[in-house]
């Protein structure tokens, strides 16, 4: 019997409101929308909690030109155009060109399977309502083939959404949801421990200071997120950078390997000019 | 209790359903939470918010609501503190100042009327989240405000190292859509428009869509159209600066950095206070290279959308009277030109920095706003959206 309740694993820390919402909305077998910063672990937290509750994990990531219908599955019409001009026999059984997509896989799994809807504000403002009677009633009817795909057990939905686009309120009302916020201090250090459990109690603690200094800074383009902090920790870590080189006189020199945390040359100039007046304030 | 609760939330403006609603007692019959007035806030805020920006906004009423309530679930989990324990803990952890300013309140129990008094007090006016005393007001855990620290008695989660409830932190709130703007949420709203992208008329083949319903057909050629794309919104952007506007800088900079980003074709100019006959690009160089007004008005055709950003703060002469500008003699009056731009780009919005509230204060915003046919939003997320829709709206 696989586990209900989900409470974080040994590679993802997750906080109580997380943690809340994720067993509400498996509790309830409803989708859960996870929103939040780029870099906070939202397509992560699915590939978490299948593992936690040991369910197959289907991952159908969302493009800009995706549809709801290639969720569900797609009629390969052109395919049998073809075979009926070859005279294959194949083409009197319109069932042969049914193509399963991520959705009706996912209904019809043994066990009940997490699916990760990603980005879904990628795709075209009219994709989350197409899917709303097939999330609500976990089924969909298949015209060409006069058959209804229902979900033996109804999946783990876990929706990530970057808010490029807002969603349909009906859409919403189906949902739980949950907003990542950044993690404060002790969470990140919980985070970085749970990634590298042999680091250096002195290197994460000045690791972690400059980060935050570093996000602090007003008027940064792109703020670092965790996941670069964790980039940054294991290149520091195969540099072997000693911790005093991150040490308080950081208002001398711009972190080693910033390149890692700040992303574009107006933040590296920003955050330059103001260690260079930071420095001059001292002086 | 809990459709009390369901009422002051739609009370509160949040967009709260009935389906959500009966979620959320679903999922209390079906025991995701226990007894533990934290976890039920988490499933409340899962289930009923939909949106960050209404986190602020939930926590707040979640709190009014549920002041007071805090101790039942205390009592229910058997947790209440006896009052002797207060004292021993007071002997404990109190200075003696600490214990002459009891003294002095009365005692106990007086002191405990005092919080609550206070508590009350304090809840019209905390700013910026720095609340020295976070719970609620009848809570038996009264000792928070003489220790800093906040003492934790008979609490079965110390786990968070932390006195203040987590909704009384109000962390959300610079996500609420009233109050404050980020480069970042700009964008999210001024994609908006991009929507606006793939209307219109049928007028295009559509070849993968021919191609499939043809072979459908088995065969037989059946065409099909789609509406030609636009996929460029067209942006003028007129941006006040100097004088008053000083104030709204950071703002403006913010709108504008995520504008530029946001769309293909844009086109600023700068204004000061009332656009007249000349805008300039630079604002260094606004008294040698002025582009004319009449020349933009002929250059950019009606498929551009107008946004005017100032706070329209000035004398109303500036606005009604020829020769009225601070800064030069207009033979022209602001009014006439402002009618102008409005003629040939009718799809065109005001942004106002400046605070909602004291708009009806200031002849000349009430002005602009009946020259703009009240199309004047305030420069916050909330009023940058509903600006935007107003711009997607036909006239």
């Amino acid at each position: 019997m696989s586990p209900t309740r989900f409470s974080g694993t040994d590679r993802y820390v997750a906080t109580d409101d997380l943690m809340m919402a994720v067993n509400a909305a498996v509790t309830l077998g409803r989708p859960l929308l996870v929103k939040g910063e780029p870099g906070t672990g939202k397509t992560q937290l699915a590939e978490e909690v299948a593992l936690a509750l040991n369910r197959p994990l289907i991952q159908w990531h969302i493009k800009s030109t995706t549809k709801a219908q290639q969720g569900l599955y797609e009629y390969d019409a052109v395919s049998r155009l073809r075979d009926s001009q070859l005279g294959d026999a194949r083409v009197h059984d319109i069932g042969n060109y049914i193509v399963k997509g991520k959705l009706w896989e996912a209904f019809t799994h043994e066990v009940q399977p997490v699916v990760l809807i990603d980005e879904i504000d990628k795709a075209d403002i009219e994709f989350p309502n197409d899917l709303l009677l097939e999330l609500d009633r976990m089924e969909f009817h298949v015209y060409e083939t006069q058959q209804t795909v229902k979900a033996r057990y109804r999946p783990v939905i876990i929706i990530t959404s970057n808010n490029e686009k807002e969603l349909p309120d009906a859409f919403l009302r189906r949902c739980f949801f949950h907003y990542i916020r950044f993690p404060d201090k002790e969470t990140m250090e919980r985070i970085v421990r749970v990634h590298y459990p042999d680091l250096k109690k002195r290197l994460l603690s000045e690791a972690l200071e400059a980060f935050f200094e570093i996000r602090e800074v007003p008027g940064l383009k792109k703020r670092p997120s965790t996941s670069e902090l964790l980039d940054w920790i294991k290149l520091l870590v195969a540099e072997d950078i000693p911790p005093e080189a991150l040490r308080g006189d950081q208002h001398k020199l711009i972190p080693p390997l910033y390149g890692a945390l700040l992303k574009n040359e107006q933040d590296v100039h920003l955050f330059e000019r103001l260690l260079f007046m930071s420095r001059r304030k001292k002086d | 209790m809990m459709t009390d609760f369901f009422l002051k939330l739609r009370k509160a403006g949040l967009p709260v359903t009935l389906t959500e609603f009966l979620t959320l007692l679903e999922a209390l019959s079906q025991r995701v939470t226990a007894h533990n007035i934290e976890e039920f806030y988490y499933l409340a805020r899962a289930t009923l918010v939909k949106d960050e920006r209404h986190y602020d906004r939930f926590d707040q009423v979640f709190s009014s609501h549920f002041k007071g309530l805090e101790t039942l679930f205390h009592e229910m989990i058997g947790a209440t503190v006896p009052l002797e324990w207060l004292h021993k803990l007071a002997e404990l952890t109190l200075s003696e100042e600490d214990k002459q300013l009891i003294e002095s309140l009365g005692g106990w129990k007086k002191l405990m009327e005092t919080f609550a008094q206070r508590m009350a007090e304090q809840e019209g006016r905390h700013q910026g989240g720095n609340k020295w005393i976070g719970t609620a007001g009848t809570s038996p855990f009264g000792a928070y405000g003489y220790n800093p620290e906040g003492i934790r008695i008979g609490q079965e989660t110390s786990r968070h190292r932390r006195a203040v409830k987590v909704w009384d932190r109000r962390e959300f709130r610079n996500l609420d859509d009233t109050i404050e703007l980020g480069t970042r949420n700009i964008k999210v709203a001024l994609r908006r428009l991009r929507r606006f992208a793939r209307e219109g008329a049928a007028e295009e083949l559509d070849l993968d869509g021919t191609i499939r319903s043809t072979a459908r057909n088995a065969g037989y050629l059946d065409l099909r159209m789609v509406p030609e794309r636009h996929n460029a919104v067209k942006v003028l952007l007129f941006l006040d600066v100097g004088g008053s506007m000083d104030d709204h800088v950071r703002v403006c900079e913010e709108l504008f950095s995520a504008a530029r980003g946001e769309f293909k074709h844009l086109e600023y100019f700068y204004f000061h206070n009332m656009v007249y006959e000349g805008l300039w690009k630079d604002n260094r160089r606004r008294y040698t290279e002025k582009t004319e007004t009449l020349t933009v008005l002929r250059t950019f055709g009606q498929d551009y959308k107008l946004i005017l950003v100032g706070d329209a703060t000035m004398s109303p002469y500036e606005i009604t009277y020829p020769g009225g500008s601070v800064e030069h003699f207009n033979p022209e009056a602001g009014d006439v030109w402002l009618n102008r731009l409005l003629a040939v780009f009718p799809r065109a919005i005001w942004l106002n920095p400046q605070h909602q509230n004291r708009w009806s204060y200031i002849p000349s915003i009430q002005m602009v706003r009946e020259l703009m046919g009240e199309r004047m939003f305030p420069l916050t997320l909330e009023g940058l959206e509903q600006g935007i829709r107003a711009l997607q709206r036909a006239r």
